[in-house]
């Protein structure tokens, strides 16, 4: 859950992290009687979901108060990278002697959080030449304050510069760990003439799995769904067929223009299938990852769905050796919702490969219809290659 | 033989009093699996399917002593469990659970290589040596299990759980058995990866060639080709890895939670190409592992 550059300030500035004073401002207007309380000289930002919008010409800077009003026109006015910008962030300028980058982010390989500092603040830490210290941070142990004097010495601090970025970094750790983030940054830090270091913008992403225990921001910013794919009709009644019954799971529906409509599942089969269809030049109607024991009510209401797409020709069945998906209950699902749209399931299924709990049942009723159903000892992307071929 | 575990394995299961815990404990107990006691806390003093009920993990194991534990907790619960296991000084830890806080499994894991436990998962389904035991719920039922996975010289790794079974029931399909399956778990960040468990098997005489499956995401595959690029390994080891379509579509989240391409990083076509650099013989087909496997072990 990716936090706006305001919401993740404002937590920054609870933990006791300098920001620059500002507002927020949802018309010009807005902006330019911000502007005239923060006094003239003003940044005004776009807040929006992403990173560089300096590069992306996203960043206003303005020293006269007549060019508020036609500078934050121009913003509302552009999208940034497919974002409609809806708010503005207006701050006041801030004057840097040097600029500096802190981050905390996981470490895949080393399983853990690590702290990234560096004195060349202002680029994306992906583009840093500078040498940038890293810190790994313990979860076990509370991290101790000597461990940011040390790294605030390694950006080439003294005196009470030094102990100032010993305080921010203790800052940006506790925030880190008390909002359960992904990712902390704040690039650049500023320190100032006068000797403030300032948190000219930041960036915060929390973790979507440990939002049960921050339902108070997640209510604050309105989190819930932020950062989600914009689904499709069709994705979006898939999901509701999901929702409407808690047995099993039809995951990650994906939307495509093919003619082949795909019930296949779970993870790493349907990526192995999908896989197969495209390597066997078939075009795929959809995506999905079908898992745990769904009802032959859900799906029948997936099979219907996926089939009610005019382009949409055939659909094929396919799941790797199943151990809680009971065989007999996909392909009645599978069947009846052909059997209620009129079709033959016959000509409909271009092929039926789940093994597993209760494949004898499951396989008879197939049989029954005429469907051409295959066991265990052909391989998933065999059935793909053998839909390729039939040339009904 | 075998790795992580065998039919001397004495098992506990955190968790059990679940639906999804007892079914599995009791098809693994079908199975030949030692499972000698459960931890539910408040339900001490039951029993499922004849298996004690306690309410610590310092109780169970002073009544019965055990070297492993399959946690299967709802997720908010799983750290609590998981450093009671490895404070308890159970040696390897198997994680059912799945969408656990980073912050959380990253501790748990911190704790374990502290004190030398091993962790599989979180998002796993388990470890299975075949004929010896089962640690978790790969393969289903006892029955299923029997006829998806047979024993003999084929390690097998998977970031999937269901594609365990599958790869295992075409190895035995072609008459190749297997030596320990481990479902090493589908999340960004898990307690053993490839590369970790790669000298067990190395270590294991009965074991003659390795299949690994891989995703997209994470760069496991990566870091092994690496090792094997310089160190080399005694054992031939075949690859599949799928999701190779995610390449073409950047954007759109497949898969696991660890199965999302940023930036390269982790593609499917980045891995294979490593993988094939170091020596590893990366199938095309998943029809293709077992002639591949065949070929490697003569």
């Amino acid at each position: 859950m990716r936090l706006l550059e305001y919401e993740s300030k404002t937590l920054l500035r609870e933990m006791g992290m300098e920001v620059p004073l500002g507002r927020l401002a949802h018309s010009p207007e807005e902006a330019a009687a911000a502007a005239k309380e923060l006094g003239t000289a003003v940044v005004l930002k776009p807040q929006v979901p992403i990173g560089g919008r300096g590069k992306a010409g996203g960043l206003a800077f303005v020293d006269r108060e007549t060019e508020v009003i036609p500078a934050a026109e121009r913003l509302f006015a552009t999208p940034l990278r497919g974002y409609e910008v809806k708010l503005l962030l207006v701050e006041q300028q801030i004057q840097a002697r040097q600029e500096f980058y802190l981050g905390i982010t996981y470490d895949p390989a080393a399983r853990g959080p690590v702290l990234l500092a560096s004195a060349a603040g202002g680029v994306e830490i992906e583009a840093m030449t500078e040498r940038v210290l890293r810190r790994p941070l313990s979860l076990v142990r509370p991290w101790p304050t000597f461990r940011s004097r040390e790294v605030a010495a390694g950006l080439g601090l003294t005196g009470p510069a030094l102990l100032r970025m010993t305080t921010a970094i203790d800052r940006l750790v506790e925030t880190f760990l008390k909002f359960d983030a992904l990712l902390a940054e704040i690039n650049p830090l500023m320190l100032t003439d006068d000797g403030r270091l300032v948190a000219v913008d930041a960036h915060i992403e929390l973790d979507p799995d440990a939002a049960f225990r921050h339902q108070d921001v997640v209510a604050r910013f309105g989190l819930a769904g932020r950062g989600e794919r914009t689904l499709s009709e069709f994705e979006r009644r898939a999901a509701e067929i999901d929702q409407a019954d808690h047995r099993g799971v039809a995951g990650r529906m994906v939307q495509f223009d093919g003619d082949l409509g795909l019930l296949i599942g779970g993870g790493g089969a349907s990526l192995t299938v999908f896989d197969a269809v495209l390597d066997a030049g078939l075009r795929p109607a959809n995506y999905c990852e079908i898992g745990g024991n769904p009802s032959v009510w859900k799906v029948k209401e997936l099979t219907k769905l996926i089939l009610s797409q005019p382009q949409v020709k055939r659909i094929a069945v396919i799941m790797n050796v199943v151990s809680n998906t009971r065989v007999d209950l996909v392909a009645r699902g599978v069947i009846k919702g052909i059997l209620e749209l009129g079709r033959d399931p016959a000509t409909t299924i271009a092929a039926f490969r789940i093994p597993g709990s209760w494949e004898e049942e499951g396989f008879a009723l197939l049989q029954r219809y005429g469907v051409p159903f295959y066991t265990r000892e052909t391989s998933m992307d065999q059935v793909v290659a053998m839909i390729a071929q039939d040339k009904r | 033989m075998a790795i992580l575990a065998d039919e001397r394995t004495r098992i506990i299961v955190q968790g059990i009093t679940g639906r999804e815990a007892a079914t599995f404990t009791a098809e693994s107990l079908a199975y030949g699996a030692r499972i000698v006691a459960g931890v539910t806390p408040g339900k001490g003093g039951q029993e499922v399917h004849g298996v004690p009920v306690y309410d610590t993990v310092a109780a169970a194991l002073a009544d019965h002593p055990a070297e492993a534990t399959v946690i299967s907790v709802p997720a908010p619960l799983l750290k609590d469990a998981a450093l009671e296991a490895i404070e308890n000084g159970l040696q390897l830890v198997v994680i059912v659970t799945e969408r656990i806080p980073r912050r959380d499994i990253a501790e748990v894991l911190e704790l374990a290589r502290e004190r030398g436990s091993r962790v599989i998962g979180p998002n796993s389904l388990g470890v299975i040596s075949p004929g010896k035991t089962r640690v978790g719920m790969c393969g289903g039922s006892a029955d299923a299990v029997r006829r998806a996975y047979t024993p003999g010289p084929v390690g097998v790794m998977s970031r999937s759980g269901g594609m365990t079974t599958e790869i295992a029931s075409l190895l035995t399909h072609a008459g190749l058995g297997q030596s320990t399956c481990v479902s090493v778990g589908g999340d960004p960040i898990v307690g053993s990866t490839f590369l970790e468990l790669l000298p067990l098997y190395e270590a294991d005489p009965e074991t003659r060639a390795v299949v690994i499956f891989g995703e997209p995401g994470s760069t496991m595959e990566e870091a092994l080709a690496a090792h094997l690029a310089a160190y080399g390994s005694r054992l031939p080891i075949i690859a599949f890895i799928a999701g190779r379509f995610a390449d073409r579509m950047p954007g759109v989240r497949f898969g696991h939670a660890a199965a999302i391409v940023e930036g390269g990083r982790g593609s499917p076509a980045a891995k294979i190409a490593a993988l094939r650099q170091a020596g590893v013989r990366v199938a095309d087909h998943l029809r293709d592992l077992p002639s591949l496997v065949q070929e490697a072990i003569g």
